[in-house]
């Protein structure tokens, strides 16, 4: 059985596995904590504390996509409400009824080195057993010089975190803004003032969106809005680039733990394989709760079973150096796509996304002979919807007429449904494959075979030296 | 009783519920968000009218209610009653691409019907078109769907179109012939509305049966467009079929429809296993027929009724006796009427008697519904409009009859087929109206 249990993160951390919550809603309280705990969360980031705060209604607000609820997820809460004494002590209650699990402090105070020295100690004393400075808030507190305010200065964030490492005992992790133009920059401010960890990426700035009938910006605060944190399904591919280029690059690089969008397996499994140690979730869990953890651990036991990895360790990074510059891909490297007539259900998606969003090489003409080619050799869309609109249609009434309206062909859909590709204009794009609703129906398959691979790189030194063997 | 009391009837709506309730908004939004929204989509080919199905589902999606019945209207004018009554397992749902992914086809139907009851209920009505653009004058003959749209489509265009009808109110068979359950004769009054304020102009209870007439209707009008549906049901041709008790199955369901017949007791045989003997046998039950027989010639694989129309009569307890024909119609010493059959068997193709069959049953309404058959002598004695079959022939996709100055559409052409099929027929002799009136006035 898969071990995925993680061991000295950041240097120390101990976790059951790489599952923690954020530091966020779902961390509020110590009661919220242990239950969570008890649904089988390896670690979680405590709602940041610092001196309370007052937070406005409403909060939250989201963006919704074709009927799926909360593709994107926006907040302008500020950190904990609660007094420090108060979240301390319930702090000391956790860990001694869950010991082997991740108590992390989320910490954020004014910037003056007294107030961080006096919160350290105090966190670490309630049994803390890792802190997070969090440098991203991207609302409300950054206006007092706090949060992002901190994360968006590489100097701020190098001078407190070397501040906090005066006095920290346990590991300190430093918690990134991507609202900055290269997260690398106070990835290394961190790394140079000591941290023994990261986190990233913290919420993006956003408006979610604009109520059409009052015309005031949602969440709706009396009127007004303020642009909060985005986060949610719709940020992990912004997520995962950060976390690549901070791992990528050996100033920045430290030991990372992963946020934005998590809320599956695979999810985790992603920011696992580059790089991360362990992953935090906020957005899945305000949706369905502390009970997705079990189908997050479960499936990624089943994943490295199925792949072979008997600890994180095993798979933890193998993707990180697979994602390089554009100048080193294969120029050579050449696929087309592949429709299977048997899975075709005749949708046509294909067909219009290659002629108004690509190439022109997916058609609806096999059966009028193939004619392979350039654009000009074929019938539009427009033409072939002209073509069925002055087709006429006739309800099939008798027994007779319904047999052979629906009588079946050598495939599922009808021949002149399902469209072909004209492999010599194929440019290998993906985006038929992407709209293709069905599963396994477009395939891109590999056809340079025998050709010598050949970056950009490649070309462009050969341009500028070229080969002169005395010169080598 | 009159007519236009009767339409909204308390007791009739109880006992003729609506088959399939509405969708609530956000049912539709749901289910119209499973819509692939395919390119050229098959379920806007499957569609006699080409409505743009994808285009109005994606505009549930995104709340423009108003676009999407303005999107159905543009191809289908009778867009609300077709979302009722089409049979669109073997039309647009039938050619849904989901039949051969995830199974289950979008339920185009009602979110049609969704569209067209938001249009409704928000009192939108469609945009009027210049008057007069064109000087083209059309009378339609015959006040039912294929008339209907080809004289909404002319309307629309900008020509005159006049609707002549013999009956008190206009709509043929959507007012008076569809079950109740499915499209009440209020709604198809409605639908009529809309159409008129386009511009037709109705003149109902008028009869055009003689030369007389038809000449009038030539000076006046440039075009006349034949929307006569069919005309009497066709007989059984055997004894006693004059009797009292015996009623065809169109009567019967106008006769309830209008509020003339609320009561049926005893025992009902429809004679025929079509979609239209099944709609009488329904309702013969839910007015109260305690049995309910169809009596069919052939095999339950050769009727002609949709599967779901099939299953629907058995829901609704009406027993089916097959291969049995006929023969005459007599009385009992009660003075019950005998319906007397007798079994046959289909052998090289043909129908033949078994002997010693003989059954009589005994029932106090027979209701004839074996297909129907136009009425049309008139113009093809005096106007040279061909005839074939009992159907006038007219191009398929112009309605152009034998004499150029008539054109032809719906029931009286198609021989009987559905009300999308005759408002797809009206629109495209709509369209060569015009095209040839432009050809002939440029």
């Amino acid at each position: 059985m898969p071990d995925i249990t993680v061991r000295n993160f950041a240097g120390s951390i101990y976790s059951p596995n790489p599952f923690w919550l954020a530091s966020a809603p779902p961390t509020n309280t110590g009661e919220m904590i242990m239950r969570a705990f008890d649904a089988g969360w390896g670690g979680a980031v405590w709602k940041t504390i610092g001196e309370p705060i007052t937070n406005v209604s409403s909060r939250y607000s989201a963006v919704d996509w074709n009927g799926q609820r909360i593709m994107g997820f926006n907040n302008i809460e500020l950190i904990s409400d609660r007094t420090v004494e108060q979240n301390l002590r319930e702090m000391a209650e956790v860990k001694k009824c869950h010991p082997r699990n991740a108590v992390i402090a989320s910490l954020m105070v004014e910037s003056n080195r007294e107030a961080w020295h006096e919160i350290v100690t105090r966190t670490e004393d309630a049994g803390a057993d890792g802190l997070e400075l969090n440098f991203g808030c991207p609302h409300g507190m950054s206006e007092r010089g706090m949060g992002s305010a901190v994360g968006q200065v590489p100097e701020y964030a190098q001078m407190i975190t070397e501040w906090v490492k005066e006095k920290a005992r346990t590991p300190v992790l430093v918690k990134l803004t991507p609202n900055i133009s290269d997260i690398r920059t106070v990835g290394r401010a961190a790394k140079r003032g000591g941290a023994d960890g990261l986190s990233a990426i913290n919420t993006i700035n956003s408006i979610t969106g604009i109520d059409l009938d009052t015309f005031t910006p949602r969440p709706n605060v009396d009127g007004k809005s303020s642009h909060g944190g985005y986060c949610g399904p719709a940020v992990k591919p912004i997520a995962l680039n950060m976390v690549q280029q901070i791992l990528s690059d050996s100033e920045s690089a430290l030991p990372l733990s992963g946020i934005g969008g998590i809320g599956s397996w695979q999810d985790a499994a992603e920011f696992l394989l580059l790089g991360c140690g362990t992953v935090q979730v906020c957005t899945a869990v305000m949706h369905y709760g502390y009970r997705i953890v079990e189908d997050m651990a479960e499936g990624l036991d089943n994943w490295m079973r199925e792949k072979g990895f008997k600890t994180i360790e095993d798979f933890r990074g193998l993707s990180l150096n697979r994602v390089t510059d554009w100048k080193h891909l294969n120029l050579n490297y050449k696929i087309v796509a592949h429709i299977d007539e048997q899975k075709c259900i005749g949708c046509d998606l294909c067909h219009i996304a290659c002629w108004d969003g690509a190439h022109q090489c997916i058609h609806l003409d096999r059966v009028s002979g193939s004619v392979d080619g350039h654009v000009e050799l074929h019938r539009t869309p427009a033409m072939e919807q002209a073509e069925s609109l002055a087709a006429i249609a006739e309800t099939p009434v008798t027994r007779k007429e319904r047999a052979a309206a629906f009588a079946q062909g050598p495939y599922p859909t009808p021949l002149d449904r399902i469209p072909r590709v004209d492999e010599t204009e194929c440019v290998g794009c993906n985006l038929c494959s992407l709209v293709c609703p069905v599963d396994g129906c477009i395939t891109m398959v590999r056809v340079d075979k025998d050709v010598a691979p050949q970056t950009w790189d490649d070309r462009t030194r050969e341009r500028a030296c070229p080969v002169e063997p005395s010169r080598s | 009783m009159s007519t236009a009391a009767a339409l909204d009837d308390e007791q009739l709506r109880a006992r003729f519920v609506e088959l399939k309730p509405a969708l609530a908004a956000q049912a539709a939004r749901i289910e119209a968000d499973r819509c692939l929204n395919c390119f050229d989509a098959p379920c806007t080919a499957a569609c006699p009218t080409h409505i743009d199905v994808p285009g109005f589902i994606k505009r549930i999606a995104s709340k423009n209610l108003r676009g999407s019945a303005l999107r159905i209207l543009d191809a289908n004018i009778l867009g609300a009653s077709c979302a009722r009554v089409c049979p669109v397992d073997v039309l647009c749902e039938g050619a849904c691409v989901m039949n051969r992914q995830n199974r289950k086809p979008i339920q185009i139907a009602l979110l049609q019907r969704h569209a067209m009851d938001f249009f409704w209920s928000s009192g939108e009505t469609m945009p009027a078109a210049a008057p007069g653009a064109h000087k083209v004058r059309v009378a339609c003959i015959g006040g039912g769907p294929a008339s209907l749209a080809c004289a909404a489509e002319l309307c629309r265009r900008g020509a005159r179109a006049t609707v002549i009808d013999r009956r008190d109110l206009p709509g043929g068979l959507n007012t008076y012939g569809v079950a109740e359950y499915k499209l009440r004769a209020s709604d198809s009054v409605r639908e009529v509305e809309m159409i008129r304020r386009l511009g037709v102009e109705f003149r109902c209870g008028v009869e055009v049966d003689s030369a007389d007439s038809l000449e009038a209707l030539e000076a006046g009008f440039d075009f006349i467009f034949l929307g006569l549906g069919l005309g009497a049901m066709q007989r059984l041709n055997i004894p006693g079929e004059e009797s009292e008790g015996v009623m065809n199955a169109l009567e019967l369901i106008a006769a309830y429809k209008t509020g003339h017949l609320r009561q049926l007791h005893g025992t009902v045989a429809v004679v025929g296993a079509g979609n239209t003997a099944i709609d009488a046998a329904n309702a013969a039950r839910r007015l109260g027929a305690e049995t309910v027989y169809m009596v069919y010639r052939r095999s339950e694989a050769e009727m002609s009724a949709f599967d779901f129309e099939y299953e629907h009569a058995k829901q609704e307890g009406v027993q089916f006796l097959w291969h049995r024909k006929p023969v005459a119609i007599g009385r009992d010493e009660p003075g019950r009427l005998l319906l007397e059959t007798v079994q046959v068997r289909e052998t090289n193709g043909k129908l033949e008697v078994v002997p010693g069959t003989e059954s009589a049953i005994a029932c106090d309404l027979v209701v004839p519904a074996i297909g129907q058959s136009p009425l049309t002598q008139l113009l093809q004695d005096l106007r040279g409009v061909e005839i074939r079959d009992g159907k006038i022939v007219a191009d398929r996709g112009t309605g152009r009859t034998g004499n150029p100055k008539y054109y032809a559409g719906g029931d009286c052409v198609n021989g009987g087929r559905e009300v999308v099929d005759a408002v797809a027929g009206g629109k495209r002799a709509a369209m060569a109206i015009l095209k040839t009136a432009e050809a002939t006035h440029a």
